[in-house]
């Protein structure tokens, strides 16, 4: 998985999550809570949504690496890459 | 152990609060079971069928109603939790709705879902109060309603603290304590302003068919979840050993057991239920203090009558809800009488905007007032009917002089059917100890109890209102299950 895709897993969510968002001018480099209107429930739907979909676990300490669409693509792409090699 | 009678989680009532929280549990994979008692779901907030005609119970209106694009209110919470497009609720907004309180209403406060139109009524009304008002409204805005472990203050204090004039202060309780409050007189500071923030700041809506389609909505998607169901199968106890459920007995004598269990059906209910496994009797649940929680001391009746015609053409106008008070002093507690009928509801659903050229099929005109539960559980059958008949008569003789003036006459002449209920009906459909529809004065903000694996959600957790109850099931479900 490349960088992009992942950051379109994570907009995928939020987009279900919070379908009255606009998602169609999210800049990955601004923190998603300066830009659009998430709480803390919907960080955690986030997280909740990643092991449900995708097996991946986010645990709470890491929580910050979900800032950003960047912060995520950071993060979660490994992940994601590690889970693909193992099956 | 049988494996098909072990679940992740056994919710315990399927009202507002638990179906909600199935949905959650439900959507994050877990394996759960919401057991019912009664052959409907809703709980507090249900409906029912006598002659082919539909009756709502509890709901008046929705509260907590925003306009699309307004966020990070209770209501879009609870829609992004669940999943659920606004457009499924189809909820329709209030016309407008009053405040009137002297013998013939002379006090009145006008509200709609525009804040600015209670805020200039209290200005009109109560000119040297405004500026207090609005510092008070300030507070309430700024506050963190839903911190799990906030200090109880007394509303009345924090309000006099802003207002001095005793009849706004009323007025403004009168509202927020009939729409929620367990407690008489007094509420806690944080109640007050989830009520307050769910009646001014946001305001009342209505699906054209009621509070079955918010029903309709919740048990499908938890359906779709995956979630089971099982009605007319409550839960008759709950064995505990050490400090933990062990396991539940079903109504049909089953037996299951449940990683964790999260009952909706009040605290002094659920304590109620639990007893030391194997050695079964009241004394044994009685040997554990904190397994002790007392229900609310009022209760309430509710008028319900269906005309031949809109509301509107008996002269009553717009109003959709109006709460009164004819006394000097609001009291808000248990009365002394079967029926305190100084003081009440009214409710004409008729007065949602439903849109151009939509109308209910009939008028239906509900009056709710305080009542004294032990009377009403009391009586012989033949004599509780009698009972019925004559309150009835006296409470709508009392609402009906915060209305328009109409000719008495043509409302028995358009009167078609009328039904009642009292506190035995509450407890006897809902399970509600003492018909306590707001349940028990202390709240369990935490949910916890004293048994590890047992959370409360719903009514006793304490977010008020339906939009409330469904973010409680929603709160208990995320706080001990789905972050665990």
């Amino acid at each position: 998985m490349t960088k992009d895709e992942c950051k379109q897993v994570v907009l995928n969510i939020i987009a279900d999550i919070a379908p009255d968002e606009d998602l169609s001018n999210v800049k990955p480099d601004v923190r998603l809570r300066d830009q659009l209107q998430l709480d803390s429930m919907d960080f955690l739907d986030i997280v909740m949504e990643l092991r449900k979909r995708h097996g991946i676990e986010v645990p709470e300490a890491d929580y910050m690496q979900l800032a950003s669409l960047d912060s995520c693509a950071e993060y979660l792409t490994p992940k994601f890459n590690a889970l693909a090699g193992k099956s | 152990m049988n494996s098909s009678s072990h679940y992740d989680v056994v919710i315990i009532g399927a009202g507002m609060s638990g179906l909600a929280a199935g949905i959650r549990l439900a959507h994050f994979g877990k394996k759960v079971c919401i057991f019912e008692r009664h052959n409907a779901v809703g709980g507090l907030n249900s409906f029912y069928s006598i002659d082919g005609r539909k009756y709502d119970v509890g709901l008046h209106a929705m509260t907590n109603y925003v306009r699309p694009g307004v966020k990070g209110t209770p209501l879009t919470k609870l829609l992004r939790q669940l999943r659920i497009d606004r457009e499924e609720f189809a909820l329709c907004e209030q016309k407008q709705s009053r405040v009137a309180f002297g013998s013939r209403g002379e006090t009145s406060l006008r509200f709609t879902n525009d804040f600015a139109v209670f805020e200039s009524e209290v200005a009109r009304a109560f000119p040297a109060q405004i500026d207090g008002f609005r510092k008070l409204v300030q507070l309430i805005r700024g506050y963190d309603d839903v911190s799990l472990d906030a200090k109880p203050e007394s509303a009345r204090t924090v309000v006099r603290q802003h207002l001095t004039d005793p009849l706004l202060e009323d007025m403004l309780f009168c509202p927020v304590m009939y729409y929620g409050s367990a407690q008489e007189h007094d509420m806690e500071f944080g109640q007050f302003v989830i009520m307050f923030k769910a009646l001014f700041l946001e305001g009342f809506a209505r699906p054209f068919e009621g509070v079955r389609v918010i029903l309709r909505v919740l048990q499908e998607k938890y359906r779709q979840a995956g979630g089971e169901r099982r009605m007319k199968c409550g839960v008759r106890q709950i064995l505990f050993g050490g400090d933990k459920v062990d396991r539940l007995v079903l109504d049909s004598g089953e037996e299951i057991t449940a990683t964790h269990v999260l009952s909706s059906i009040g605290a002094p209910e659920t304590f109620g239920l639990c007893m030391l496994g194997g050695a079964i009797g009241p004394e044994e649940s009685l040997a554990r203090p904190e397994l002790r929680h007392s229900p609310g001391r009022h209760s309430f009746v509710e008028t319900i009558t269906v005309l031949d015609r809109q509301p509107a053409a008996l002269g009553w106008g717009d109003d959709t809800i109006v709460f009164f008070n004819d006394s000097p002093q609001f009291d808000y507690a248990c009365p002394a009488t079967p029926v305190d009928p100084r003081s009440g509801v009214i409710c004409i659903p008729n007065n949602f905007d439903y849109g151009a050229d939509r109308v209910l099929p009939e008028g239906i005109f509900r009056v709710t007032c305080l009542a004294e539960p032990a009377h009403w559980f009391g009586l012989p059958e033949a004599e509780y009917q009698a009972e019925k008949k004559r309150w009835f008569g006296t409470i709508h003789a009392s609402a009906r002089r915060f209305l328009p003036p109409s000719d008495p006459a043509a409302f028995a002449g358009a009167t078609v059917a009328t039904d009642m209920f009292t506190p035995r009906t509450i407890t006897k459909f809902t399970g509600h100890l003492n018909g306590a529809i707001y349940g028990a004065p202390t709240k369990i903000r935490d949910g916890r109890t004293p048994l590890g694996n047992l959370y409360l959600c719903g009514t006793d957790q304490g977010f008020l209102g339906i939009v409330g109850a469904m973010l409680s099931g929603i709160s208990m479900a995320n706080y001990h299950v789905l972050t665990k």
